[in-house]
């Protein structure tokens, strides 16, 4: 379908038919669906098949929840910062701890549902992309439990910046591949990783980070997440005794955030709030955020905003959080923002690193930049809501790999 | 009937096989590409397919990224390549031209601008890496009615069931992608791609083009006795990229290389 088509009635959409989706075919509304090279459709066709399958099994269900709680460390706290909260006077603000997970990050949800996938399949080499090195960390940490070889595609621009997680994905056996091509961050990671995938399918099993990809990737990936939104959803309810009035995560590709978002999509009541990396300012160009200056188009397998040139040439992205730095995002959130169901809001660069030292010094919990970008966010519309209602911050990431950036931004070398 | 259908129906008649270059147009700068093109048809191309740059061509190898980035360095955009098609066919009304590329320059351009401008270019067939049948319909059905050929892949990996539904979207011919991998891997398996190719002969009637791994004359004399098509790529961009700062001399060593195929080809056993 051509761009032009793709314009709804957000006031006649009805959110509940949202929780249905997607259709068959990977599609949420015009966007998602399967947009790969034929060398890949057998793999896809496949992954789909054992998906479908392994979804409605309460074999791999119940190995799944028992590594989420022996392993990851689940269920993750949903934590009242109420110091932060006063200091705002506004709402009252919740985290939802996904930074204590194993590893340190949401990602981690995602790639033991996957490598299990993978077990299951009999496919027995590991290959994932990476940004910041979260989801190549949590993947080379589940292949090493699991005994799967790992080979980890990073962009070497990113290679630069995340040196710490780098040497760890190596310490847990991973072998971690360099990209050269194109503006050698995450995107270009994406695309090598297909490259092996490839020429790889016969033993090869393609650990996606984020809830992008051709179709069953977006749905895969929100489903494997989702466990945030169930846990938080029950935790607001048990310890206030009613849902939040909003919910902020960082949105990149998107996985915290859907995972988040899934579980609440249908309580209309219930704010959904997206927040993209406004980079040096969304006026500057010099930015990572589609779904607020980009527009639909077709890549790495789905339709989704994109940050493209007039001629449909993707464009570099910029943030300061390397996990933001992707010129996509996963098509579900293209959807809830046509729908109206999500909002989707930005934060600069220096908004979120303000964010950052201030949550850091008045909740002793340092987030990564990523989170920062929500939790700055939350600061702008805290004030908004009365002192009891409750937003929910997914706290995606700890901040441990970033002080070196947050070292350099203030000139200190470590 | 596509200029496309008339080449092979032509080609059939002398029991020939058509030899199809791809070049990326624009690389490495775009004064030199319509030039080229019709260098390669003197030296014996059939049909010339000419890759649409893309910043992401995640289904090509090193050798085909590289030229995309150089022709980007250019800003070669969709609308320049349509462009280049246009000259060409101002001396040239026989020769058909396919266009390779990922989906979303087409996007951009919108589906029913671009099956017009390329109908009114001269193109002739439009290959589409990233967009399998299953999401192909709409694009399929602007340019069907302009006459210009939809081009699908087939791989080793497809099974009876896409080679079904890929033939019934499929127009001019089917390009066979020889080997599991991107553009420019190595190792071509004849026997496996000559049995897949009988697979696929059971339920399409179209002629089969195969490419990937088409490095040496001998490899494409190998492939015409089993194929209706063979097409060089990475080979030729190769030598394009050697010769990238002096692209006058482009025409001229490629012209020679590509004829050496045309012999090996023509001269197969």
């Amino acid at each position: 379908m051509p761009k032009d088509a793709v314009k709804i009635d957000s006031h006649n959409s009805d959110f509940d038919e949202l929780l249905n989706l997607p259709d068959e075919g990977g599609h949420f509304g015009p966007y998602g669906g399967c947009y790969a090279a034929e060398t890949l459709m057998a793999p896809i066709d496949e992954l789909r098949e054992a998906y479908e399958h392994y979804r409605n099994d309460p074999d791999f269900m119940a190995e799944m929840d028992s590594d989420f709680s022996q392993f990851v460390g689940r269920p993750s706290p949903l934590y009242h910062a109420e110091r932060w909260s006063k200091s705002i006077g506004g709402a009252q603000i919740y985290f939802k701890r996904e930074d204590l997970n194993h590893t340190g990050a949401h990602k981690v949800n995602n790639t033991v549902g996957q490598a299990l996938l993978a077990k299951r399949m009999g496919k027995t080499r590991i290959i994932a992309e990476t940004g910041a090195g979260q989801h190549g960390v949590a993947t080379a940490t589940v292949c090493a439990r699991m005994g799967l070889d790992c080979v980890i595609y990073m962009g070497s621009e990113d290679i630069k910046r995340q040196m710490i997680n780098v040497f760890r994905m190596k310490l847990l056996g991973a072998e971690v591949i360099g990209v050269e091509s194109g503006s050698k961050t995450l995107k270009d990671a994406l695309n090598e990783a297909m490259r092996d995938w490839v020429t790889n399918v016969d033993d090869t099993f393609y650990i996606i980070g984020t809830v992008a990809g051709p179709h069953p990737y977006p749905a895969m990936v929100r489903d494997f997440q989702s466990i945030i939104g169930r846990e938080a959803r029950e935790q607001a309810l048990e310890q206030t005794g009613k849902l939040p009035a909003a919910l902020v995560a960082c949105v990149g590709g998107g996985s915290n955030a859907m995972g988040l978002f899934y579980p609440f999509i249908g309580d209309h009541e219930v704010e959904l709030i997206g927040v993209e990396a406004a980079g040096d300012g969304l006026e500057t160009g010099r930015h990572a955020a589609p779904l607020n200056a980009g527009r639909p188009g077709v890549l790495h397998g789905n339709r989704t905003y994109l940050m493209e040139t007039d001629s449909g040439q993707i464009i570099e992205t910029h943030s300061v959080s390397a996990g933001l730095d992707y010129p996509g995002v996963g098509p579900e959130h293209a959807w809830l923002k046509d729908c109206g169901r999500a909002q989707y809001a930005a934060a600069t660069d220096i908004e979120a690193l303000d964010a950052f030292h201030e949550v850091t010094r008045t909740e002793g919990i340092m987030p990564a930049l990523e989170t920062s970008h929500a939790l700055a966010h939350t600061k702008k519309i805290a004030r908004d809501y009365d002192k009891d209602a409750m937003i929910i911050v997914s706290l995606s990431g700890r901040g441990d790999k970033d002080i070196h950036t947050v070292a350099a931004h203030e000139g200190i070398e470590i | 009937m596509s200029r496309i259908t008339a080449c092979f129906a032509k080609l059939a008649e002398t029991n020939r096989q058509a030899l199809i270059p791809f070049v990326t147009a624009g690389d490495p700068e775009p004064g030199i590409t319509v030039e080229l093109m019709h260098a390669m048809v003197k030296a014996g191309a059939d049909i010339v397919e000419l890759g649409v740059p893309f910043s992401d061509p995640m289904a090509d190898g090193p050798v085909i990224q590289r030229a995309s980035e150089r022709a980007l360095e250019h800003n070669v955009s969709l609308h320049d390549v349509l462009a280049m098609v246009k000259s060409f066919r101002q001396t040239n009304n026989d020769t058909p031209v396919v266009l390779m590329g990922y989906l979303n320059p087409i996007e951009a351009m919108g589906y029913e601008a671009f099956a017009e401008n390329a109908a009114n270019a001269g193109v002739d067939g439009a290959l589409t890496v990233d967009l399998p049948p299953e999401e192909a319909q709409g694009l399929v059905a602007e340019l069907k009615a302009r006459n210009v050929d939809p081009i699908f892949l087939l791989a080793p990996t497809s099974n009876a069931g896409r080679i079904a539904s890929v033939d019934a979207l499929a127009g001019g011919f089917i390009y066979y992608v020889s080997l599991k991998g991107v553009t420019g891997a190595a190792n071509l398996d004849i026997d496996s791609v000559k049995s897949k190719l009988a697979e696929i002969r059971e339920i399409s009637k179209l002629p089969l083009g195969v490419g990937f791994g088409v490095r040496e004359p001998a490899d494409a004399a190998n492939l015409a006795s089993i194929a209706d098509a063979v097409i060089v790529g990475s080979t030729l961009v190769k030598i394009v990229e050697a010769n990238a700062a002096q692209p006058d001399k482009i025409p001229g060593i490629i012209s020679e290389t590509l004829s050496k195929f045309r012999y090996a080809m023509d001269n197969a056993a």
